[in-house]
């Protein structure tokens, strides 16, 4: 009964992996850019929630209600400033620019809040918990983590695949200088991608916050590599990909942790290096639409 | 402008550069409403260059492009699209993943107001409507043809730019997409294509332009040229027959 209680939470952790992981698959399946910076950006997300209940005293849960917006403008902000001006020189310089914003947080971050590990209270909750059986201890924190990523992703699909934005969105992911003609500025369509991107990585972060205690550095030694391992195992370019991905992470890594709790992460890279091998488009085909 | 008759689409003393090439050179012309303005040329003759940079795909080095009298020189090619210049690039360009009908959508959604509709692309190709749901990476060339055409004219454009829409595609499918002019002309629309095919080109048109690298060989109503003259100046043979009276040839 262990190993299912392994399984379930393997799955539950990777929904918030999947969360992770939809902003770094919708910046590289619209604009090519992959964003070096995305785990810092989760754990900025946790510190700003951090100031914001230290000064307005709303409960952890509410943060998300001005972070995610004001990440959203902010992604939209950088985008049309220095990550369109680093894509107009080449692929190359994006991957520089954005690992040069990854330095900058980590050590800004460092600067103002030191290398201790914080998290968001919320009192009780993360604790609160029911039981199926003897075995299987399921908390709610968890599950509603689950359930906002699956809803987020849902509604990330339904939003690219039926609203007028989204098909816009397709289209410049296709062929930018295409949608260029039809009258389409590929330059805003890719602000709005990168401040969704944005909007969903503050909201992994802020459950991140939650779930976990967090520092400056674990954007990159962590939430980064785990983003990236449940694109590539989904998919590139697919957000359904995206979420088995990061269900089949989670689950590999609760049964690494499982076999012994030193197993947990390196379970996760063995996976990831074998779908490298032997299915290099991912578990899902790795569709060419972002939809 | 010195000359009193301006023309719906004015290019003067085009140049336009790739990198170290020089893809096309001073190169003018004028476009009335309601015509059917073909440039013909060989490969590499700059035509599509020509087209990319009235789109505002392409950067030119020198001169100036006007629509209506307004310079469009430094515009973007989406403001273009909203100033009434659509292009139709070649190689079609649909947005593969989409489908029929979201290539349409995505088309008609800066669209300025106009004659043409969704529905009335619908119309003039019979097919479309029950393929809409089709990705546009499934059909074959020429139906996709047709929906780059679709997609552009749904813009509602009022010079549209046609960039070798026989390319790839067969002579009996290309017969069908040529005979489709007269419906667009009919709707107020004013045409400029780019074409190697210069018999099929020669039946629609009202002015040929010729371009050898990169620079105008001939250019004149197609009543007034004589095959040789156009053999010529496509080719850059000799230069001394073709002109007949009525046709101003320049040598480059």
């Amino acid at each position: 009964m262990s190993w299912v209680n392994a399984v379930i939470q393997g799955v539950l952790l990777g929904g918030l992996y999947a969360l992770f992981a939809c902003g770094l698959s919708l910046m590289f399946g619209v604009m090519k850019v992959i964003n070096l910076a995305h785990g810092d950006l989760a754990v900025v997300a946790a510190y700003l929630a951090l100031g914001v209940i230290t000064v307005t005293h709303v409960p952890a849960v509410w943060s998300f209600v001005l972070v995610v917006p004001l990440f959203a403008v902010l992604g939209y902000v950088l985008q049309r400033t220095l990550i369109q001006a680093s894509l107009d020189r080449s692929v190359l310089t994006t991957l520089l620019v954005t690992f040069g914003l990854s330095v900058v947080i980590e050590n800004g971050l460092l600067q103002f809040f030191s290398a201790n590990s914080h998290s968001l209270g919320i009192g009780s909750l993360v604790s609160d918990s029911f039981s199926i059986g003897s075995q299987i201890t399921i908390a709610y924190l968890q599950l509603v983590i689950f359930a906002v990523a699956v809803v987020v992703l849902l509604g990330l699909q339904y939003f690219l695949s039926s609203s007028k934005q989204g098909r816009l969105i397709r289209a410049v992911a296709d062929d930018r200088e295409a949608a260029q003609l039809a009258g389409a500025d590929y330059r805003h369509v890719f602000g709005i991608a990168a401040a969704i991107a944005f909007g969903t990585v503050a909201l992994a972060g802020l459950a991140f916050g939650m779930y976990s205690s967090f520092n400056p550095t674990i954007g990159t030694d962590q939430l980064l590599l785990f983003a990236f391992e449940a694109v590539v195992i989904g998919g590139l370019g697919s957000l359904w990909g995206t979420l088995a991905g990061g269900m089949l992470l989670g689950v590999v890594q609760q049964i690494g942790a499982q076999i012994s709790s030193a197993d947990q992460i390196l379970a996760g890279q063995l996976v990831f290096l074998l779908v490298l091998v032997v299915m290099p488009r991912g578990i899902t085909g790795g569709r060419r639409s972002m939809a | 402008m010195s000359d009193g008759h301006l023309g719906l689409l004015e290019v003067r003393e085009l140049t336009v550069h790739h990198g170290q090439l020089c893809a096309l050179s001073g190169v003018s012309l004028s476009v009335s409403p309601g015509e059917v303005y073909a440039m013909i040329g060989a490969n590499g003759a700059g035509k599509s260059t020509l087209l990319r940079a009235i789109a505002g795909l392409d950067r030119p080095t020198s001169g100036s492009i006007a629509l209506d009298g307004a310079d469009i020189t430094q515009l973007r090619p989406e403001r273009r699209v909203k100033a009434g210049v659509v292009l139709v690039p070649e190689g079609r360009r649909l947005f593969p993943s989409l489908t029929v009908a979201e290539n349409l959508q995505v088309g008609s959604a800066y669209a300025r107001p106009g004659p043409w509709s969704i529905e009335r692309v619908y119309e003039l190709f019979g097919w479309m409507a029950e393929r809409r749901s089709q990705r546009a990476e499934q059909l074959s060339g020429g139906e996709q043809q047709a929906v780059a055409i679709g997609r552009a004219l749904v813009a509602n454009p009022r010079v549209l730019l046609l960039d070798e829409l026989s390319l790839g595609l067969a002579p009996v499918v290309v017969r069908r997409i040529y005979g489709l002019l007269p419906d667009l002309l009919a709707s107020g629309l004013t045409v400029l294509v780019v074409e190697q095919d210069v018999s099929q080109v020669l039946r629609v048109a009202t002015h040929i332009h010729c371009l050898l690298e990169g620079r105008t060989t001939l250019q004149g109503p197609p009543g007034d040229l004589t095959a040789e003259g156009i053999e010529d100046a496509y080719f850059g043979l000799g230069g001394s027959r073709g002109q007949a009276s009525g046709i101003s040839e320049v040598r480059p």
